[in-house]
């Protein structure tokens, strides 16, 4: 009878603490939709994750945004896929919060998509210091140039790498 | 007469522009690593105005394999051994967020058992990591007992980790759908007896190393990260715990059956160097706990993994994991076509995040004081590279 109870009692926290996460989720969606209206797009929301699609010339207000309202701090990473069918690469910002305890479980995926043949970015440096070093990485494994970065230079690869990007899908590893 | 005076005034002249000093003059530029012994695969460039450090600028990717993109020609399974060899000590919970994800994605969930028994490598390994981290931050301040100790002490942990997957340190144990094996007979009480008796020398650990004045003098107040520092950074694991900021991603975000366990996250308000040294230790008192509890809570059967095709294909989508490894809350984001291989595997790792404090932290400290910030910073340059 004492086990039932205590099953019970954890399948009733477990769903209070999905509907809390389901609630956070969606009032911080209303509140980024009722500002940006049609510019940002909410491309998919799951438990303690969503992300949410803007375009390049938006990336900067909405961060700005997400930081001061919101308290996402930091950026867990910073990352680049290639999309050559839609000749575009999508840019990535996996955002955090250690301010507000609301948020410590949940990652915001801000995400803009540029061309491919120029790609070309707003830096978010100055709203999420965290990014340096992530967007940098970017650079030159996607070779995406961000705009407002002290420093679009080789980082991990080698000094004498003379190759394109390498995270481009049109480059293949030798013998695969 | 006139001429010698000139003469003078040109030599005087002459003269000041020589030992009139530069910049470049009076600053050192050094190289410490990658052959350095006290900074592992990696090297930063550091100049000194005497004994101070002015500038410092990291060069990560000694290492660098790749893997990321090695991932995109490899199905689920096939990246499992490759992923892990970052950090070899920790593989566990490596593969254990890798596995998360691509579960997510298939859209599956393990077995009860199974989650348990890769809660406890994943400990194991845990532990493993923090002792061998704690040996190389020994030897480098020159205490080569330190040294010794968590060395001799890891093989105990090794030896239940060879136990339970068969490998020393590259375990490959934790895999999409669970675990690839079954506790072997008898593991829980040895299991037991090897982690009890493995906290009672985390006591001696505190007497001759953290509670010796020699230590203390060279890391406390050394290499303060105030927190809003840290989270301006976006550090994670000890280094954003020793200041002062509790986020651990066992507590905050309860993966398997972490929400079952019972157990504090540990972290201090000092944000020195000595903060960040003592976290682990902390933590590794904690992971005793969590042993304990996972051993005890364990089901005694059934099912350790949900058999999936070697060619599993997953839905089309993306998926962001996260686990807390050693140095902190590492994440795999998996963007997947629908093909058996994914089509995008992006890893963000602790000591990458780590690494921006390095350049924070040492510029403005002494020369002297370089090791004791280095290495409080638990990173691990192979991984960072990746």
């Amino acid at each position: 009878m004492e086990k039932t109870n205590t099953e019970n009692n954890q399948t009733n926290l477990i769903e209070v603490k999905e509907e809390k996460s389901n609630l956070l989720s969606s009032s911080l969606i209303n509140s980024i939709t009722t500002n940006f209206g049609d510019q940002v797009k909410l491309v998919y929301k799951k438990e303690n994750r969503s992300k949410i699609m803007v375009s390049p010339e938006n990336l900067v207000e909405t961060a700005l945004y997400l930081r001061n309202n919101h308290g996402f701090d930091h950026a867990e990473s910073a990352s680049g896929t290639d999309y050559p069918a839609d000749n575009q690469i999508e840019i990535n910002y996996h955002l955090g919060s250690y301010s507000n305890t609301d948020y410590y479980p949940y990652i915001l995926v801000l995400s803009t998509r540029v061309d491919r043949t120029d790609p070309k970015s707003n830096s978010l440096i100055n709203i999420f210091p965290s990014v340096e070093y992530h967007e940098r990485e970017t650079y030159e494994m996607l070779g995406v140039f961000f705009l407002g970065h002290p420093r679009n230079e080789r980082f991990i690869l080698p000094e004498d790498w003379a190759d394109m990007p390498p995270l481009r899908k049109d480059f293949r590893i030798k013998g695969r | 007469m006139s001429s010698l005076e000139e003469k003078i005034d040109e030599a005087k002249k002459l003269s000041l522009q020589i030992t009139k000093e530069t910049e470049d003059d009076r600053l050192m530029t050094l190289s410490v690593g990658p052959q350095h012994p006290g900074s592992g695969h990696f090297r930063f460039t550091i100049k000194v105005d005497g004994d101070y450090i002015v500038f410092v600028d990291p060069d990560p990717g000694y290492v660098h394999r790749g893997h990321e993109k090695m991932c995109e020609y490899r199905n689920h399974f096939q990246n499992i051994p490759h992923l892990e060899r970052p950090v070899i000590h920790d593989s566990c919970n490596i593969t254990y967020a890798y596995s998360l994800a691509v579960e997510d994605l298939v859209g599956i969930t393990v077995p009860r058992r199974g989650q348990f028994i890769r809660a406890l490598a994943s400990e194991l390994s845990r532990l493993s990591y923090t002792l061998y981290w704690l040996a190389i931050y020994g030897i480098f301040l020159g205490h080569s007992t330190m040294f010794m100790w968590p060395a001799g002490d890891r093989e105990l942990l090794i030896d239940l980790l060879e136990r339970l997957s068969g490998a020393r340190v590259t375990n490959a144990f934790n895999i999409p759908g669970g675990v690839r094996n079954d506790i072997p007979y008898n593991f829980k009480e040895k299991c037991l007896a090897q982690v009890n008796y493995f906290e009672t020398r985390l006591k001696e650990y505190e007497d001759i190393f953290y509670n010796n004045p020699l230590l203390r003098q060279r890391t406390e107040g050394v290499g303060i990260l105030t927190k809003e520092d840290a989270i301006k950074l976006g550090v994670t694991g000890s280094v954003l715990r020793a200041s002062g900021v509790p986020f651990d991603v066992r507590k905050v975000e309860p993966y398997d059956v972490y929400d079952e366990i019972e157990f504090n996250v540990q972290y201090m308000k000092t944000c020195d160097s000595f903060a960040r040294a003592y976290v682990p230790v902390l933590d590794m008192r904690e992971s005793c706990h969590i042993i304990r509890q996972l051993l005890d809570k364990m089901p005694d059967s059934g099912d350790v993994r949900e058999k999936l095709q070697f060619n599993i294909k997953s839905s089309p989508g993306e998926t962001y994991k996260r686990v807390e490894s050693g140095r902190g809350a590492l994440g795999y984001h998996v963007v997947s076509d629908g093909t058996p291989r994914p089509y995008r595997v992006k890893a963000s790792v602790g000591s990458f995040r780590n690494l921006l404090a390095l350049p924070f932290l040492l510029t403005g400290s002494k020369l002297g004081d370089m090791p004791a910030i280095y290495w409080s910073l638990n990173y691990w340059p192979v991984e960072a590279d990746r």
